[in-house]
């Protein structure tokens, strides 16, 4: 990831390739190119294979290392963080925080900004898609991986980690059920569990409060930021991820929203392991197990 | 649904025991699954029109059971049968009145029991219960009765809930098993005894036992089709199979037993009454084979679905680095969040996760024209069908519908006289002369027809209930004509007992 500081002090990181590319004067046509370049990136569907201008400035990013810092110059001073500008990515953007293309909760959902518990569960439909798809921590981290998600593969998973944790609830003996005068205080995990998995409408249209409402909202969101392609409509619709949604979860989401946690006093164990088993059972299935131990 | 406030009439006093207060909430609880039944009948005055004479909370009932009877093992039931299969109960409550009436009540109840209205989709009653300290807390307890639930295709299909279940049958969150096998040693001493209608009534818990073990079945197999590796399959699930597979085997043999001892009483039993009651039981008891026969195709394909996931799943190359374990370190901490905290880290996800947006600009040109243009009507039906042009194929067939007709005349012989493919042939090609037609054309078809009836069609006969059937027997005898060379067949008639295979198939449902 390239920062602003670094794009803007152009002596002090890379003197070498600075004399070695014999410093030419930037040109207002240079500008137009890397512009053209960060232009190309917002549009985040379109791939460099796809179209040879676009290849040809990702090449002349990579190899032209005052090209590309006049390119990350631009992108930042729009408000762009660039987190990777490769062939099979293009220039991956994303917006920093209070740029103007930056999306909003109230925008994205007018329900959610006023309900307390709809802005938790679009919040988290997000969470659990990302989850879903890259369930593993090598999943995020090897570049190779296409991840693979449904709605109702979502929705059911969510489920299911819900009901551990009630299961877990029920056999420590505490009861969760929150108190009437405070319904900040309920456990985050009953919050999607209560809300119903699907409903029949009208007009034959998905319910859009229903929980597999909200994760199809978030993935088809997610297919027009391009970081989904829809592959069937099996199981309320299929999905793999693209290049790019692997970069924004792994280099910026995940580690916002994991700092929000360590902020919140919960510290995650670095392992992965140890929260998510049962106590009981099986030393098997722990190796690199990050995902729920569904019981039988 | 008004809350179920009891507890809170009472006078205070010093706290009761944790174990006592506990009993009270879960009683409580019990309670109030029941109060959406109690409330259709109070609810239905408020509907427009006459709506007294029904009662709504027998309907509801009848609903819950319908949903629970028509679960399937992958999906749930179909809305639009239940529906259905609701009417008659209605109908039986008034039937004076509209059928739309009917349905309008049938949806009414249903869409009730889910609670359409509200955006969970379900109920919420309050209780409340002693802390420790003696401190009185009030709390949501919330539940649904039928759920919603997606379907394979898209559909919405619906579930009975397990607080459904036990409004419906009561006592329920026993040992599946245990409980199971109990019902069945029931029955049948019941039916030993001859005492049909307790035996009906033990048969239908069997059922309704029969389903929660085919739920719990379910919910396993899909958690391995979502994640092998959450699943312990070196010992839990081998076990889960063999002991599902056991259980199966010892169930359809007992089931069967039950079968046989009841077809008995239902053929030899002279009171009618009786009579109709082990019919009742022998369609019962055929679906809890039904259904056990379901569960284990689902328990033998387990094993290769296990090793289709295994492929899918596990290999992939192990990388150097490490990224973020999503769900162990993201999503299972912040499930166990209170609501007011895990919205933070959440936020900070979307806020980061969802990607960008490019603000549109209008100029204020497009946004005249875009003000001006009158909005585009939505047609309910779509775009106008255009008309397909149909270009008539032409008849390439061989043979003609009139030669067809005059060969089945030939071949239609009476059943105790079956005759030699030679004569008939003869016959054919004298006919076709009769008719100044193509003679040796006519033979052809003549010998088509009776080589395919070498191998008749029995088993579409007998699902089609025909009467008869045309079939060819090879006794060795050659066939010494200039057109066609092979055996010389016997071709006959058979004529089938329609009435008993009808009998046959019904049986068979």
């Amino acid at each position: 990831m390239t920062t602003s500081a670094e794009a803007w002090a152009p002596q002090d990181a890379e003197p070498a390739a600075a004399a070695a590319a014999a410093p030419a004067p930037i040109s207002p046509a240079d500008v137009a190119e890397a512009a053209r370049l960060v232009s190309f990136g917002l549009q985040a569907k379109l791939l460099p294979s796809r179209d040879a201008e676009y290849a040809e400035l990702v090449r002349r990013y990579r190899d032209d290392p005052p090209f590309g810092r006049l390119a990350d110059a631009v992108a930042t001073g729009m408000g762009l963080v660039v987190l990777e500008v490769s062939p099979r990515a293009g220039m991956a953007v994303a917006a920093a925080e209070d740029s103007v293309f930056a999306v909003r909760m109230g925008d994205y959902s007018r329900r959610a900004n006023s309900e307390s518990t709809d802005r938790f569960l679009h919040g988290l439909a997000h969470l659990a898609v990302a989850a879903l798809a890259f369930p593993r921590p090598e999943d995020l981290a090897d570049d190779g991986y296409l991840g693979r998600v449904s709605v109702n593969g979502v929705d059911a998973f969510v489920r299911q980690a819900c009901r551990r944790l009630e299961e877990r609830a029920a056999a420590e003996g505490s009861n969760t059920d929150p108190a009437s005068a405070a319904p900040a205080l309920e456990a985050a995990w009953r919050v999607w569990a209560r809300r119903s998995a699907t409903g029949a409408t009208k007009d034959a249209r998905r319910l859009s409060g229903s929980t597999t409402g909200i994760v199809s909202k978030a993935v088809s969101f997610l297919v027009d930021s391009g970081f989904l392609q829809k592959t069937s409509d099996d199981a309320g619709g299929t999905y793999r991820t693209t290049a790019r949604y692997q970069l924004q979860v792994r280099d910026l989401a995940g580690s916002a929203a994991m700092a929000e946690l360590l902020d919140l006093g919960v510290v995650p164990v670095s392992d992965g392991t140890a929260t998510l088993l049962p106590p009981d059972d099986s030393d098997e299935l722990v190796a690199d197990a990050g995902l729920p131990f569904h019981s039988l | 649904m008004s809350p179920v406030t009891a507890i809170a009439d009472q006078p205070t006093r010093p706290a009761p025991g944790p174990a006592a207060d506990e009993g009270l909430a879960r009683r409580l609880k019990a309670l109030a699954c029941t109060a959406p039944l109690h409330d259709l009948d109070s609810r239905k005055v408020n509907l427009a029109g006459e709506y007294a004479s029904y009662t709504m909370a027998e309907i509801g009932l009848a609903a819950i059971d319908l949903v629970t009877l028509n679960m399937d093992f992958d999906t749930g039931a179909d809305r639009d049968i239940v529906l259905g299969r609701l009417l008659p109960r209605i109908a039986a409550q008034n039937p004076g009145r509209a059928v739309t009436e009917h349905e309008r009540v049938a949806r009414w109840v249903l869409e009730s029991l889910i609670n359409v209205g509200s955006v969970d989709r379900g109920f919420r009653a309050v209780y409340g219960t002693f802390g420790p300290d003696g401190e009185y807390t009030r709390r949501d307890y919330d539940f649904k009765l039928i759920e919603e639930v997606p379907g394979q295709d898209g559909g919405v299909y619906l579930r009975t809930t397990d607080e459904a279940v036990n409004v419906l049958v009561g006592a329920l969150d026993t040992d599946v098993t245990s409980a199971q096998i109990a019902a069945e040693v029931k029955l049948e001493v019941l039916i030993r005894r001859g005492r049909l209608a307790d035996a009906q009534l033990a048969a239908e818990q069997a059922r309704y036992r029969t389903v929660q073990y085919a739920e719990t079945l379910r919910r396993a197999l899909e958690a391995t089709r979502r994640n092998v590796r959450a699943v312990d399959w070196m010992e839990t699930v081998p076990d889960l199979i063999d002991e599902a597979l056991d259980h199966i085997a010892d169930r359809y043999r007992h089931e069967n037993a039950i079968l046989t001892n009841i077809r008995k009483a239902r053929d030899e039993s002279a009171d009618a009454e009786h009579k109709r009651r082990a019919a009742e039981l022998v369609d019962i008891v055929k679906d809890c084979i039904r259904r056990h026969t379901q569960l284990q195709t689902r328990l033998l394909e387990a094993g290769p679905l296990f090793r289709a996931e295994q492929d899918r799943q596990a290999f992939s190359a192990p990388t150097a680095r490490a990224g973020i374990d999503l769900y162990g370190q993201l999503l299972a901490p912040v499930l166990t969040l209170p609501l007011a905290d895990a919205t933070r880290p959440t936020d900070a996800f979307f806020a980061r996760g969802t990607g960008l947006r490019t603000p549109v600009s209008v100029r204020v040109s497009d946004l005249v024209e875009l003000l001006l243009t009158p909005p585009v009507e939505r047609e309910h039906l779509g775009v106008e069908l255009p008309e397909p042009d149909l270009v008539a194929t032409p008849d390439d067939s061989r043979f003609s519908e009139a030669q067809l007709e005059t060969a089945l005349d030939l071949l239609d012989l009476p059943a105790d006289a079956p005759r030699r493919l030679s004569g008939l042939l003869a016959d054919a090609r004298a006919r076709g002369a009769e008719l100044a037609e193509d003679g040796e054309e006519l033979a052809y078809l003549v010998a088509l027809l009776a080589v395919h009836a070498a191998s008749p069609p029995v088993g579409t006969a007998y699902r089609q209930g025909e009467e008869r059937l045309l079939f060819a027997v090879d006794d060795g005898t050659r066939l010494d004509d200039p057109g066609f060379g092979g055996a010389d067949l016997i071709v006959g008639s058979a004529l089938l007992d329609a009435a008993g295979m009808a009998a046959d198939r019904r049986d068979a449902k």
